[in-house]
């Protein structure tokens, strides 16, 4: 079953076009990442998907809820990791995942319970009570994707969830992204070529607000007659091929 | 309950921040103390009535209101700058959600600065009168205005011009502007004019009207500011939601 079905998804900035004619599939549970260089078009194609701007023309289905009709419907399935860490500073841990379950509608009880759930699937017991403000990168990271992930969405989105972290901070994140694989729809956008190897099911490449190619990295390498993946990234957008 | 659970954040958002302290109620009660310390020295035949209680606390009052304004024009601006400004536009939450979530934790807490004023008051020779308790009701509508002079700073101006617009030229003006550091019949002219135009006086003369016990005159005052409140806050609220759409 489908999760993500874009059709003609486009959007213009005046003359410029910044998404042209995206037609996307992205299945149930898959783990879906778009690549592309800087202005590819790949956050506004994840602002038209989680409802935050509108599309010039086209649609997009997400669970067979349009995002142009049922934008509403469309908020209660999705969530959004947005690309900087965007935790309230001033509220701790557990006040912020509390927080986000409230304004999703959960009861207080339940807010809770979710928040304890949480807290112990991605390991913040040891933090629960400290200041979001005085955490680090890596923890305002982890805590920023549980945030997303408390209101139980369908779709999570993932924009850049590494972007800025040192390497173990990364590798520890991964681990915590891996563990959410089969479960939820997660479309990810990442800078990190390895990241969107190791973590993805399939990978769609955009370029000048086109996707130019998708399918796993193997299928992108064997498109890109190259053994590298970097070098079949740099191919397929760089309009080599 | 949504709105609910977001008030609850901003709440803390606010008061988690040793500055709301600072200026919120420690600053206005460091002058009042200076300016009753001032009016202590003053000798009683000198006629100077400017800094005397009842004068004094209506223009403190109002003039603390001002940082409620920084508050919420901080706590607004900050969210609009950073990308949780963009986890809250992905949630259910509408407008008029985001709207009485910002203002309603600034209501109580601006009533808290005020009755902390008056009560401090009484150690510098404010004597109880049921006329306090009205000249506390009289400052609701300023409370208002000056919420939503914040809200709409906050969503025009960036963290840091808000730092300016708000904590500095605001606070100046609310002050300069109010009656309460100076006699305005004294400097006349173009500034007494101007000053008449703008609410600030017009609050700080309700409250004065009020502790005095001249209740016909407490209306006309208030209207003023009651006119000024709904002009801004319909301007804040529309300003909000076309921002909202915008920064998008």
């Amino acid at each position: 079953m489908l999760a993500i079905k874009t059709e003609k998804l486009t959007k213009k900035y005046k003359d410029k076009t910044v998404v042209k004619d995206l037609d996307l599939s992205v299945n149930k549970g898959e783990m879906y990442a778009l690549l592309g260089v800087n202005g590819a078009g790949k956050s506004t194609t994840i602002k038209m998907l989680s409802c935050l701007i509108k599309p010039t023309c086209g649609d997009a289905t997400l669970l067979s809820n349009s995002i142009i009709s049922d934008s509403t419907k469309v908020k209660q399935i999705i969530s959004v990791s947005p690309q900087e860490t965007s935790v309230a500073p001033n509220l701790t841990v557990k006040e912020n995942l509390e927080f986000i379950a409230g304004i999703f509608g959960f009861s207080r009880a339940q807010a809770k319970a979710k928040t304890q759930q949480i807290i112990d699937q991605f390991d913040m017991k040891e933090i629960e009570n400290s200041r979001a403000k005085t955490l680090s990168g890596g923890w305002q990271r982890r805590l920023s994707i549980a945030m997303a992930l408390i209101s139980e969405p369908s779709i999570i989105f993932l924009d850049e969830p590494t972007l800025g972290l040192d390497v173990l901070a990364r590798r520890d994140l991964w681990k915590q992204i891996e563990k959410l694989k089969g479960k939820i729809t997660i479309i990810l956008t990442t800078h990190y070529l390895e990241e969107a190897e190791s973590l993805s099911d399939r990978i769609g490449i955009m370029a000048n607000g086109i996707l130019k190619a998708e399918g796993t990295a193997d299928e992108l390498k064997k498109l890109a007659k190259t053994d590298d993946f970097e070098e079949a990234f740099v191919r397929i957008a760089g309009d080599e091929i | 309950m949504r709105t609910l659970v977001f008030a609850s954040r901003n709440t803390k958002e606010i008061t988690r921040d040793i500055f709301t302290l600072i200026f919120g109620i420690l600053f206005p009660l460091v002058l009042l103390v200076l300016l009753s310390a001032i009016n202590s020295s003053i000798p009683e035949g000198a006629g100077m009535k400017l800094f005397e209680i009842t004068n004094l606390v209506p223009g403190i009052s109002v003039f603390g209101l001002s940082f409620i304004s920084l508050f919420t024009a901080t706590l607004v601006s900050k969210d609009r700058c950073t990308s949780f400004i963009l986890r809250l536009f992905t949630s259910p939450l509408k407008s008029s959600q985001y709207i009485a979530g910002y203002t309603l934790p600034l209501i109580p807490m601006s009533l808290l600065q005020i009755i902390v004023c008056y009560i401090a008051s009484f150690a510098f020779g404010l004597k109880w009168s049921a006329n306090i308790l009205l000249a506390i009701v009289v400052n609701l509508p300023t409370t208002i205005l000056f919420i939503a002079i914040g809200l709409l700073c906050g969503t025009v101006f960036n963290d840091k011009a808000v730092g300016g617009v708000c904590g500095a030229l605001l606070t100046n003006l609310s002050a300069w502007l109010s009656g309460t550091w100076f006699d305005l019949e004294l400097v006349g002219g173009a500034f007494e004019k101007i000053a008449d135009m703008l609410p600030f006086v017009h609050a700080v003369n309700a409250g004065r009207y009020a502790l005095y016990g001249e209740y016909s005159k407490i209306t006309g005052e208030l209207l003023w500011v009651i006119g000024y409140a709904l002009v801004i806050t319909v301007i804040a609220v529309m300003v909000f939601s076309y921002k909202m759409k915008q920064d998008k």
